[in-house]
């Protein structure tokens, strides 16, 4: 048994220390047949762009230098929107997940509503709320909504019956318990359902600009790199949105959990 | 039953006033789900017929009713069902299908993950919102795109759960199998397939729900039939009473189809149970 752990622990070591330059052999790998065959001239269609136009695009022409702009203009909305989602959905998160009789009366509507596809929605807000940034802001808020609500809501409601316990047995004020004992317990669920709120609404502030098209934004710079067939626009477009989202989430997950772990009093 | 509804139940049996009171409470308690859809119906009735809000913007309850009649007399939302289920099903047999594969070479062989795994997991960083631009240039409005790109909705949490699952099998498990010398048969039916089933099946859910997803996208942006066309189509002609059936439809499709996969899930739990 040692033996086989063993040898299964260093192959697993040594796994972890190269997977970097084994991994990086198949895109250089992809990238040097693309090269390759549009030089011989295999490749012919949308595809047929030297891989280092994409790489230039974002500096070269009037059209791509647009993703600068573009990017810190989806950035933009997209904390706004985010924000907004967010801050409604723990609202009505911990009134459902605190008072039975809210839970009761807004349960059934909210898991009813949560069921329709959430790009579903655009063609409604869009009639409602016009094409422009309104609507775009109220998809994204959407998007994060729903996750954050649901998150909060289970989380409070499954703080283990004992905790409770205790804060009776202790006659704490009921703002007490909550401040006390059931947010800090609630709080890992709360912080997944945000780090899930914030790439949903990434995605959505690509898909609302994307879909509704009017103003600056990387959704909207990549649907105009698809109109005018440039490839490169569109992959470094991709590429960017990619990056930003990640970035974008990785600093906002930084921040929430500050956020939180203050507002609880964890700090 | 809790002690205070033991204690109710005492005295409302030697009250009946109380018993009246009591079941009347019950009776709001039941009702109260229904507050909020009902209020908002009504609201949304009074609204209509006062005509505070043109129908392009906020169709009547009843006219969205009748139109959702309409539509399923008519037999548009049963073609745009059929043809929208058609390319679920081959885009998210393709996707997880080749998805099960890739993620059991993944989780099994290390020169595969060494290989494979960090590119899979940097095209996995782009979501299917951001392939449609590339795939689009690519194919056009072909149904090849619907395919492709439902296929790869499915094939991402596919992959991750297999992959997941199989390297989750506990050492001690394999050593057992290896110290029994188990055929490579017997080594899957007993061995592979009870321990990870619970955790692929789980995978296979998310991918039906993300090709599900990307139906939608792919049929609203680039599509000319569908259940997402539809309503972009009501759209498009400022009738809101069509976009709100599309929403329903869309609503109800996606549960349905979960909630028949949760069902087989908890088949499959207890075929695993068994010895």
């Amino acid at each position: 048994m040692s033996g086989a752990t063993l040898s299964e622990a260093l192959r697993a070591a040594r796994g972890g220390a190269v997977p970097w330059s084994r991994g990086l052999v198949l895109p250089f790998a992809l990238a040097l047949v693309w090269v390759w065959s549009v030089h011989v001239g295999w490749l012919s269609g949308p595809l047929a762009i030297q891989p280092e136009r994409i790489l230039l695009a974002p500096f070269d022409d009037a059209a791509g230098r647009e993703i600068w702009r573009a990017i810190a203009a989806s950035v933009l909305r997209y904390a706004g929107g985010a924000g907004i989602g967010i801050l409604l959905g723990l609202a009505l998160g911990a009134a459902m997940g605190l008072s039975s009789t809210v839970e009761r009366a807004s349960g059934g509507s909210f898991h009813a509503l949560r069921q329709i596809t959430l790009f579903a929605w655009i063609p409604l807000l869009t009639a409602w709320f016009g094409n422009g940034e309104a609507s775009k802001i109220v998809y994204i808020a959407l998007s994060a909504f729903f996750p954050v609500a649901l998150n909060t809501a289970t989380g409070l409601r499954n703080v283990p019956t004992s905790y409770r316990e205790v804060s009776r047995v202790l006659s704490l004020s009921r703002r007490q318990e909550i401040r006390r004992v059931l947010l800090p317990a609630a709080l890992p669920a709360i912080t997944i359902g945000i780090e899930i709120a914030l790439i949903s609404a990434w995605i959505g502030t690509v898909g609302a600009e994307y879909a509704i098209g009017n103003g600056r934004g990387i959704g909207t710079f990549v649907s105009e790199g698809r109109e005018q067939f440039r490839m490169d626009i569109v992959i470094i477009g991709v590429i960017a949105l990619a990056a930003t989202g990640y970035l974008a989430t990785r600093v906002c997950r930084r921040l929430s959990s500050l956020a939180l772990m203050r507002a609880s009093g964890l700090t | 039953m809790n002690v205070r509804s033991v204690a109710v139940d005492r005295v409302v049996d030697r009250f009946p006033a109380v018993r009246r009171i009591w079941t009347a409470r019950a009776v709001g308690h039941r009702l109260l789900p229904l507050a909020i859809p009902l209020i908002v119906l009504i609201a949304w009735q009074c609204a209509a017929s006062l005509r505070l809000l043109p129908v392009q913007i906020l169709p009547p309850p009843l006219l969205v009713a009748t139109t959702a009649i309409d539509l399923i007399r008519g037999g548009e939302i049963v073609d745009g069902l059929r043809v929208s289920l058609w390319r679920i099903g081959i885009g998210f047999a393709i996707g997880a299908g080749s998805g099960l594969v890739f993620g059991a070479l993944l989780g099994l062989s290390r020169t595969v993950e060494a290989y494979c795994g960090l590119t899979f997991r940097l095209l996995a960083q782009i979501p299917s919102l951001g392939w449609l631009p590339i795939l689009l240039l690519i194919f056009g409005l072909d149904e090849t795109l619907k395919f492709v790109l439902i296929a790869k909705a499915s094939f991402v949490p596919t992959v991750i759960a297999t992959s997941e699952s199989v390297k989750q099998i506990p050492t001690p498990f394999r050593e057992v199998a290896r110290v029994l010398q188990l055929p490579a048969r017997s080594y899957l039916r007993r061995l592979v397939l009870p321990a990870t089933i619970p955790g692929i099946f789980g995978g296979l859910r998310t991918a039906l729900s993300h090709a599900w997803i990307a139906l939608i996208v792919v049929e609203m942006l680039a599509a000319t039939e569908g259940v997402g066309y539809t309503m972009v189509w009501g759209r498009t002609l400022f009738q809101i009473d069509i976009v709100i059936v599309g929403m329903a439809v869309i609503g109800l499709i996606g549960l349905a189809m979960d909630t028949g996969l949760a069902r087989i899930e908890q088949r499959l739990q207890h075929w695993e149970a068994r010895p």
